[in-house]
């Protein structure tokens, strides 16, 4: 019965909508607006035409033109990159100091002193404390700097600005425009920007736009990239240059983050994910003066502490199986020799190591205990213990440290610029990956979006050390 | 020590700083549902912030929020469960963050809907409130960003504003808590049953549209008399919209 009548209404809609004719849907539209500007004419009242928004037009007419748009965004990420470089040196080192070389031997005293287990000792001490600690000490100062500036801009209304931009070049890709702000988003974290992918209508631009949303460095890469740089390109150059040499490095691999986004839509877009461009309206907001302390509140609270907290969620169990596979043996050899071992040769040819391979096994679920995974790892290796045991992180107190680590476990030039370029082209964590199964509901498009940048990754690294090798 | 005089401020209904209690995440065992819908960037996070006392991170770009966030606060003895609905231009595409907003209002039939319009940028926010209207009657609107229009100069007469869409205008400027008083006091009055809205209906529909939505409308209205929104039905059963036919089908839309 029930069934019967609304049968009868989608009939009849069938029927009436050949009466209506093609333009339906414009001719609603043209009358939406047609009442939307009655309504405005009559309520809204403006003193001086001119004098509007002309202060926003002006700086548009700057930071949105063909000569200045990109210098003035180079030069901003620049300038942000380069304060978060100088200005996190100081605290890194004071955090270092306390957690590592203070509160450190102090537990040890008290676990010695109430007897613990030896294994329980060095599990949790350091296995799980190092790790732990060594996250907050060189994590902490970047992103507490780094966080509130990217929001700063954020809020002035820089990103659409960005978008604009870029959006001939997304277009002559074959992906949607709006795929720089979801790009932008990911500048801060990749699972962020593949839930932002939501914006784009169309499903085939929104999978490019899923796809290559990792080749944007997220936050758990940047002080990788930071780090690396300062320690190894920073040191080939004379002292007073090496600031600015690391700034140029971590620029240029978001540059080529950059590049392989855009290589990557083409790509897809030439082949398995063909179809026309959409066009869509990008509205410029008015810039907005931020609320200066209420935005670097929010964005400590918002982004730092909770990437932060991630980090030492994720770092804890790391630093416990990095612990156990360095104590557990097989035969001879601890498991994680053995592993490390096995996987040099694959690691030489990439110009990497068998440490950073297994680093990058262990770090999956987040980038940012990449570092001290390795670090753990190679102080295994080297077997550098300095009086304590297996699997023990040494006492870090500075960046010096750190590189002077890495270059008894053998590390080049070559090997920082390698992971660093490997750190921008390899799978997106677990929770992207995570994030991009729900977003796409498909395991195909899901595994495609995670195993294309390591491929990329090991390619890119691949020619690099074979021309890096016969060059020197 | 006196006892500080009653102010005229505190009898006046619109002194609410007693009576809101914001509450945060806690939306559990709530009295009325309220949605924010809006154009993007016109500040609907801040509205949700200022209202539930979270800190959902707010961004000077179109497109922040893409999923709907919820949060709560009490005003008097009733509670209120408040929906952030992601930013959109109109309703009449299938992109998915307007089907989040679509669905929400129809769907999920809030008592209330609080629809945020940028003051500088009226004419073109007028665009989705007008379609907003045409599905639900119980409706605000919330003209906030009014400090950016008074530094650009832009008056608006929310008098004149409030008379022509038929729906309550209260101006706000959410980043500096103004106007958010008497806003929480018109949703209270709305979902209170105090306030009947009449919303206006698209008037300038081309004749020929309007005779097939009008016709098509009453066989809807036959089939389900209780029906708010048969008008707009008919417009999405005419644009072949999949969802509608299929919530018509399931008898959803009741």
């Amino acid at each position: 019965m029930e069934k019967n009548s609304i049968d009868k209404i989608l009939s009849m809609t069938n029927e009436l909508r050949w009466k209506i004719g093609e333009d339906f849907h414009d001719h609603l539209a043209e009358g939406i607006y047609a009442d939307a500007s009655e309504i405005a004419e009559s309520s809204v009242f403006k003193e001086s035409v001119r004098n509007r928004f002309r202060m926003d037009r002006k700086i548009d007419e700057i930071v949105t033109s063909k000569t200045w748009g990109f210098p003035i965004m180079f030069l901003l990420l620049g300038l942000i990159l380069w304060l978060t470089i100088v200005g996190a040196n100081y605290p890194s080192a004071m955090l270092a100091n306390v957690l590592l070389d203070t509160v450190h031997p102090f537990l040890k005293n008290i676990a010695a002193t109430i007897g613990m287990p030896w294994w329980l000792d060095g599990f949790l001490l350091d296995g799980v404390y190092l790790a732990v600690a060594w996250v907050i000490a060189v994590m902490l100062p970047p992103m507490a700097i780094f966080f509130p500036m990217f929001t700063l801009l954020e809020d002035f209304g820089y990103l659409p600005r960005v978008a604009f931009n870029m959006d001939n070049m997304f277009r002559k890709t074959g992906a949607h425009g709006k795929q720089a702000l979801t790009m932008s988003m990911g500048f801060g974290c990749n699972a962020a920007g593949v839930v932002a992918t939501r914006i784009i209508d169309s499903p085939r631009e929104r999978l490019i736009a899923i796809i290559t949303n990792n080749f944007s460095l997220c936050n758990g890469r940047w002080p990788t990239q930071i780090l690396i740089a300062t320690i190894f390109v920073g040191a080939v150059v004379p002292q007073a240059f090496s600031g600015l040499a690391s700034l140029l490095a971590v620029i240029g691999i978001a540059v080529l983050g950059i590049a392989f986004m855009f290589l990557v839509s083409w790509g897809l877009s030439r082949t398995v994910l063909k179809g026309e461009v959409s066009t869509f309206n990008l509205e410029l907001p008015p810039y907005r003066p931020p609320r200066f302390w209420k935005t670097i509140y929010t964005s400590l609270i918002d982004r730092t502490l909770i990437v932060l907290w991630r980090a030492i969620v994720f770092a804890a169990p790391a630093g416990a199986v990095i612990w156990l596979i360095s104590n557990i043996y097989i035969g001879e050899v601890s498991m994680a020799s053995w592993v490390i071992d096995s996987l040099d040769g694959f690691g030489f040819l990439l110009g990497l190591n068998g440490v950073i391979l297994l680093a990058y096994i262990v770090a999956i679920p987040a980038n940012e205990i990449v570092i001290p995974t390795i670090l753990m790892l190679t102080v295994l290796v080297t077997g550098m213990t300095g009086g304590e045991g297996a699997g023990v992180m040494f006492e870090l107190d500075s960046v010096s440290d750190t590189g002077s680590i890495l270059r008894a476990g053998g590390w080049t030039l070559l090997t920082a610029i390698n992971l660093m370029l490997f750190s921008l082209l390899h799978n997106p964590c677990s929770t992207t990956i995570y994030t991009i199964y729900k977003e796409t509901k498909s395991v195909k498009w899901t595994t495609v979006a995670s195993v294309l940048p390591v491929i990329l990754g090991f390619i890119v690294t691949f020619i690099v050390a074979q021309v890096w090798r016969i060059f020197t | 020590m006196t006892k500080k005089e009653a102010s005229a401020c505190d009898s006046c209904a619109h002194y609410n700083s007693e009576g809101l209690k914001k509450l945060g995440v806690d939306t559990t065992d709530f009295d009325h549902v309220i949605a924010i819908a809006g154009n993007p960037n016109t500040g609907k996070s801040t509205v949700f912030n200022a209202l539930t006392g979270l800190r959902q991170h707010t961004g000077n770009w179109p497109g922040k929020t893409v999923a709907r966030a919820e949060g709560a606060f009490s005003y008097g003895d009733k509670k209120y469960k408040l929906v952030d609905l992601p930013g959109t231009y109109s309703l009449l595409s299938t992109s998915q963050d307007e089907e989040v907003a679509r669905n929400f209002i129809l769907f999920g039939k809030p008592d209330v809907t609080i629809i945020v319009a940028d003051a500088c940028r009226l004419e073109r926010n007028l665009n989705l409130v007008l379609q907003i209207l045409e599905i639900t009657d119980k409706a605000v609107l919330c003209l906030n960003l009014m400090d950016e229009a008074e530094r650009n100069e832009i008056e608006v007469d929310t008098r004149i504003l409030a008379k022509e869409l038929g729906i309550p205008v209260v101006a706000t400027s959410a980043r500096y808590q103004r106007g958010i008083p008497e806003l929480i006091q018109t949703v209270d009055e709305i979902a209170s049953g105090k306030l009947i809205c009449k919303p206006r209906r698209i008037k300038n529909v081309p004749n020929k549209i309007l005779k097939a939505v009008t016709k098509l409308s009453a066989e809807i209205e036959a089939e389900f008399p209780n029906i708010p929104n048969s008008r707009w039905i008919a417009l999405r059963l005419l644009e072949g919209d999949s969802r509608i036919i299929e919530a018509l089908k399931t008898g959803e839309l009741v």
